[in-house]
């Protein structure tokens, strides 16, 4: 049992993270019905921004925890200010264009910035210095650590500010209403460009939040960890239902359960014929299962012709 | 509608993992610098292959710049084959540590006919790749390739530099029992290297009486392993060994310790390297590895080659740079035997090659497998790997101490 447990905590921090970077998918493709691929590379940013900046005022004798805070808000301001430059780059001027189009430029930025990213922080694996002190804790059998705890809530808190931020905010309204018909909304005064450029600089520093969450977790940064970790949100994004931040939440949390679940019980389940390594097999047999039966995702919400 | 879109959606993203496979692009070859021509040169290009980018670039840049040493000391030398002064000119190729790659830029170094290849860094790449070679006739020296299955498949044109797995399985196998585990757990990355590794030492285990409790396996991109650490765990394994690179190795001791588990830690070559103890951290402490060879201290060439190297650039010796400057030497001596510099007449002559490298003493067998197969085990120590002892193949060089924990001299620890 307690075995059981601890595959569910693993589940759950990793599907956390999924559950971040998800919702920077989400957010963009409910407003503009885009799928910004570029999006994993943003956290991969975020992370080697704020390895840069916290090594350097550690290393400058700022004690660790303010460095780490300051590498965290420089992480957001880089990540705010590449997610607005590409959305005025990149997908901006191909608005109005076939639906390809952006997903093609999209992945281009995706390789553009691997690329800058192995040029500026070279191709080794960076360590992430450890923010958060080691602490261990033990429950009824299971290991966690205080940084699993904090990825957790801290991702619970962000999600939370996010809803309430379109829900409650007049600038969620605005992102609403340009979701829903971008024409009548401009004629109704909302400014869309301003309502598109504010979902990508917020996606982008919820990107370089689960950055720095995912480097210090695993206390390392590399220029390609953006590009597994993408494609699993994007991922969960889908089979919470695209559009639906609620559904990306809990398809980043559902997907990471399935996964740690599948590679600890797919041998035993299978008689040994498949090994963990077939584990990602679990989470797109899901994935598959709940697109047959709700093509739209499990939260996704009837959007008509134009999502 | 929407069904249709959620399907686009993920050919999407199927296609964007393909397409971003490919569009990683080598960088630029290196190319040595020009050394003053008197006579009428001949130019020797020699190709090298290993991954410059993704996970495992530092291992693919390590192999790269002992081949380029190699190759500028030659040029240094001026040295003369069959009566004309060559120079040395290395064609560095990216195969990614991907066998489909490792076969296209095998075929494009045919094609640019170099006379001769450094390679390839992976065993993966390198079994597909051979066979490319052999049927062009190029003599290939892979640096660090130790799948057994390499040099088994009857190639003339296959050598390696440094034991192979067999060796490596056997002597792992052994000091699992030795270090008193009963039962073990295996980790593979299913790569040719890690799944042939791991598969020697459960051989070598169970022989040696152990109890193979567990087969896990991951993969050679992974960085989260809780999921099957914690299924070891219920295992309570006295030992968790683990085929594959550092890259993963780093993140998976440390995780093995947030996990609570007690078990020791042993791993191969692919973990013996300085990057495996950054990634690793303190939980990298006290566990233990291997590598082919015996330490480049103990070896009459070993120190120089090592301060060479990190004066010229800066930085550690990651793992098989010495193995590459010798594959390289290994090819400039039997063209010189052979007094020329094709493929065909001096292919003969590799294999007759008698000759003491940096890495220790070159010579093969039949297969293009080295005579001696001498097998080191270190410990990570507080960031630094030390010497514990030199197991199987024939002791080449090896006065090996027996069972040294109190390490020999201060050199003797981060051997390369």
């Amino acid at each position: 049992m307690d075995i059981f447990l601890q595959q569910i905590i693993n589940g759950l921090v990793q599907g956390s993270i999924y559950a971040l970077v998800a919702l920077g998918y989400t957010m963009v493709y409910g407003i503009m019905g885009l799928i910004n691929f570029a999006h994993g590379e943003v956290v991969m940013i975020g992370a080697l921004v704020s390895i840069t900046v916290t090594s350097t005022l550690a290393a400058a004798g700022m004690p660790l925890g303010l460095a780490g805070l300051f590498g965290l808000v420089a992480a957001m301001l880089t990540c705010m200010a590449l997610g607005w430059s590409l959305e005025r780059i990149a997908y901006r001027p191909l608005r109005g264009s076939p639906r390809l189009t952006p997903l093609i430029t999209a992945i281009g930025m995706s390789i553009v910035l691997q690329n800058l990213a192995m040029i500026f922080w070279g191709r080794n694996y960076l360590t992430f210095p450890p923010l958060l002190p080691k602490i261990n804790f033990e429950f009824a059998g299971t290991h966690f650590t205080l940084v699993q705890v904090v990825i957790v809530l801290l991702s619970a808190t962000l999600m939370a500010g996010l809803i309430f931020l379109v829900y409650r905010t007049k600038l969620g309204m605005a992102m609403r209403a340009t979701a829903q018909n971008p024409a009548v909304a401009s004629l109704m005064g909302v400014n869309i460009n301003r309502v598109i450029a504010s979902a990508f600089v917020i996606g982008s520093a919820l990107a370089a939040v689960a950055g720095v969450m995912v480097g210090s977790y695993y206390e390392i940064a590399h220029y390609q960890m953006g590009f597994m970790l993408g494609l699993k949100a994007f991922t969960a994004a889908v089979l919470g239902g695209i559009g639906n931040l609620a559904g990306a939440m809990a398809g980043g949390l559902l997907l990471g359960i399935i996964e740690a679940l599948g590679a600890g019980y797919i041998g035993d389940l299978t008689g040994g014929f498949l090994g963990s390594h077939y584990q990602d097999i679990f989470a797109f047999i899901v994935l598959i299962v709940v697109l047959m039966f709700k093509p739209s995702g499990l939260f996704g919400e009837k959007t008509g012709d134009r999502a | 509608m929407q069904a249709k879109l959620s399907v686009v959606a993920l050919s999407v993203a199927a296609a964007f993992a393909l397409s971003a496979c490919g569009e990683k692009e080598a960088p630029a070859p290196v190319a040595a610098p020009a050394a003053p021509a008197a006579k009428p040169e001949v130019v020797v290009k020699l190709g090298h292959v290993a991954p410059m980018t993704g996970p495992q670039a530092h291992l693919g840049k390590d192999n790269e710049s002992g081949a380029l040493l190699a190759v500028e000391e030659l040029n240094a030398q001026g040295l003369e084959i069959g009566g004309a002064k060559v120079k040395f000119e290395l064609v560095s190729e990216d195969d990614q540590a991907d066998p489909k790659q490792g076969t296209i830029v095998a075929q494009k170094l045919i094609d640019a006919k170099v006379n001769g290849v450094i390679g390839h860094l992976n065993s993966g790449t390198t079994i597909p790749a051979s066979k490319l070679y052999s049927d062009a006739g190029l003599p290939q020296i892979s640096p660090s390739a130790t799948n057994p299955k390499y040099t088994q498949q009857g190639f003339k044109t296959a050598f390696r530099v440094m034991a192979n797995d067999i060796q490596q399985g056997k002597v792992l196998g052994e000091f699992a029992a030795k270090q008193g585990a009963k039962t073990v757990a295996i980790i593979d990355d299913r790569t040719a290297y890690g799944q042939g590794l791991a598969d020697e030492f459960r051989k070598a285990a169970e022989a040696a009486g152990l109890k193979v409790v567990a087969n896990e396996y991951t993969n050679d991109k992974a960085t989260d392993f809780k999921a099957i650490l914690t299924k070891i765990k219920s295992t309570k394994a006295d030992l968790v060994f683990f085929g594959g690179m550092d890259a993963q190795g780093g993140p998976l001791v440390k995780q093995m310790k947030d996990l609570g588990i007690k078990a020791k830690f042993l791993g191969g070559d692919g973990v013996c390297t300085p990057e495996f103890m950054k990634l690793g951290g303190p939980a990298a402490d006290g566990q233990f590895c291997s590598l082919p060879g015996v330490p480049l201290e103990q070896l009459a060439k070993g120190p120089e080659f090592k301060s060479k190297f990190e004066t010229k650039f800066g930085y550690q010796i990651q793992l098989y740079a010495p193995n590459a400057y010798d594959a390289v030497m290994v090819i400039a001596d039997s063209m010189k035997r052979a007094g020329s510099v094709e493929p065909a007449a001096y292919l003969p002559e590799v294999g007759k090659t008698k000759m003491e490298g940096v890495s220790g003493n070159i010579e093969f067998d039949q297969f293009g497998d080295l005579t001696s197969g001498a097998i080191s085990v270190y410990k990570y120590e507080g960031g630094t790997l030390t010497y514990v002892e030199t197991l199987g193949g024939a002791p080449a060089a090896a006065p090996a101490p027996a069972e040294a924990p109190a390490a020999p001299a201060a050199p003797a620890e981060e051997k390369k």
